[in-house]
């Protein structure tokens, strides 16, 4: 297969496509415009429809729209255009439908900066709008990853009636690295049951709703949809484990962080420290089986993240605070180094 | 294991992130792992910028470059504040029309080239650039000259493929500079 060299956020935007989207709705921000301009220049070849909303609101809502009638739709942005899509992202989980949303971090809170970051971890696995409902989240680690899971959450999306989001970051929006686009074809979901693409007076009408008085019968809807999260938590966990098995000191990170970390955890291994990386690639479902595999040996956790930690809750409930779970990260935009993760792994080896 | 770290670095406008997608695509050719980083501050407006790439056989951790073995520099400001970052026995490409080279560092070799004075002087407007390039890739081994001129043929977008005798001639002038 032929190697591509892209930018993450051509890449996402070019899987996106094969996947086959046909509605793309964006609004710029920086790190993620590239996405949004390759959106501009090739989605109308491929047949499908590219329009710049007039604000992040007016894009998510275009989004519910385009997925009311059973079409693959997109929208993506960065940190805080993610927040004000929120409400979209809650009314689209409350009415099933599938649609894929990319976050490429950058830092915040407020306008933050425009550098990359983790900081949207909770807000991504935790709640992105109000009420009871989730979204699958991946976390690609490499450009091609960003191809990977694109066309994954277009599909899982769609089996599973439900919002999906690619967690990304600047450093992965922004950077080149060779990609191969596999064979795509893209599975068909019979979406006839419940899309509002046209009675033409042959059926009865298809109502799409997140709207509930009846508490008895919102709480059943919301019943149904958990049935459908504890299925995904059984099946669609994904995580790399690497140099785990007899490892001391388990190093746990997502994203673009986690190559910081395998580096570290590299010259660890030169030092003659035991230190192994675990990797989740969904962040929900949070890949529970693997890390208590993964940490089975290990006498300490530690989390590195670009956030003050975060995704630290989820390392501890899912080993259930078994053993200590330390926290090192840089925020704001800065990158830790491998050095620096290296410090924070001796430090701890000598205190084992 | 051999991987290749290598910082470029200099003002907006001098053509330091397509010098970066140059190295970047010489990788490609010959079937290395590498990855590309631009700065993407406010650098790109005019102001300092830079670009990290990285060329290796294994696959790559951070692609952000700390500690370069090699050294792009185009003007002052990143000259002094790269120069210290270098690896011990790492090399520093600059601009000699620009900077003045100063640095205590004795355990790296520095090649300085009137860059931007060879450009203007053989009509290669904005090629100073790629005259360090070839001067880079002169002084070490990090692709064949056939690979960099594939690369080169890569990167130039089909709409300015004129220019591509131009940035061989460049190539050329840096090789033997």
């Amino acid at each position: 297969m032929e190697r591509n060299l892209m930018k993450g956020n051509e890449a996402l935007a070019e899987a996106a496509i094969r996947a086959g989207c046909k509605c793309f709705f964006g609004y710029p921000i920086t790190p993620q415009t590239e996405l949004a301009a390759y959106m501009a220049k090739r989605m109308h070849k491929a047949g499908g429809v590219f329009l710049q909303a007039e604000s992040e609101i007016a894009a998510i809502n275009m989004v519910l729209g385009a997925a009311s009638t059973g079409v693959r739709a997109m929208t993506s942005s960065s940190s805080p255009g993610i927040s004000l899509k929120s409400e979209g992202v809650s009314y689209i989980a409350g009415s099933d439908l599938p649609a894929v949303i990319i976050n490429v971090e950058r830092g915040g809170p407020g306008l933050g900066g425009i550098q990359p970051s983790q900081a949207d971890y909770w807000q991504a696995t935790k709640a992105l709008g109000h009420g009871d409902f989730q979204l699958l989240v991946y976390a690609p680690a490499s450009v091609q990853e960003m191809v990977d899971y694109v066309v994954k959450a277009f599909d899982r999306a769609d089996k599973y009636r439900m919002p999906a989001m690619i967690l990304a970051d600047g450093l992965l929006g922004q950077m080149m690295e060779p990609v191969t686009f596999p064979e795509i074809n893209p599975e068909a979901y019979d979406k006839s049951g419940w899309a509002a693409n046209g009675h033409k007076m042959k059926r009865e009408h298809h109502i799409i709703n997140s709207l509930y008085l009846k508490p008895d019968e919102l709480e059943n809807s919301i019943l149904e949809r958990y049935k459908k999260y504890d299925i995904i938590k059984e099946t669609e966990t994904e995580a790399e484990l690497y140099l785990t098995e007899d490892c001391d000191i388990l190093v746990c990170a997502f994203g673009a962080t986690a190559r910081v970390v395998k580096s570290a955890v590299n010259d660890a291994r030169a030092q003659g420290i035991k230190a192994g990386l675990f990797r989740p690639k969904t962040l929900w479902p949070f890949p529970v089986k693997e890390i208590n595999e993964a940490a089975k040996n290990a006498k300490k956790l530690l989390s590195v993240e670009m956030s003050m930690g975060q995704m630290i809750d989820d390392i501890k409930l899912a080993i259930n605070c078994s053993k200590p779970v330390e926290f090192f990260g840089r925020t704001g935009g800065v990158i830790p180094s491998p050095a620096e993760v290296l410090g924070e792994i001796k430090r701890m080896g000598g205190a084992l | 294991m051999a991987t290749t770290e290598i910082l470029l670095a200099g003002f907006g406008g001098q053509g330091i992130l397509f010098a970066g997608k140059i190295l970047a695509y010489c990788g490609l050719m010959d079937n290395k792992e590498l990855s590309w980083l631009p700065s993407y501050g406010p650098e790109m407006r005019g102001g300092t910028c830079n670009c990290s790439v990285t060329i290796s056989d294994d696959p790559i951790g951070s692609p952000l470059v700390l500690t370069p073995h090699l050294l792009i520099a185009m003007n002052q400001p990143s000259f002094d504040k790269f120069v210290s970052c270098v690896r011990p026995g790492g090399k520093v490409f600059f601009d000699s029309t620009m900077i003045e080279p100063e640095t205590d560092r004795t355990d790296i070799e520095l090649y300085g080239i009137p860059s931007q004075q060879m450009a203007d002087d053989n009509n290669l407007k904005g090629g100073s650039n790629i005259i360090l390039l070839g001067k880079l890739l002169k002084e070490t081994n990090i692709c064949s000259l056939e690979t960099m001129q594939k690369a080169i043929e890569k990167v130039v977008p089909p709409k300015k493929a004129a220019l591509i005798p131009n940035n061989f001639k460049a190539i050329d002038l840096g090789m033997n500079a």
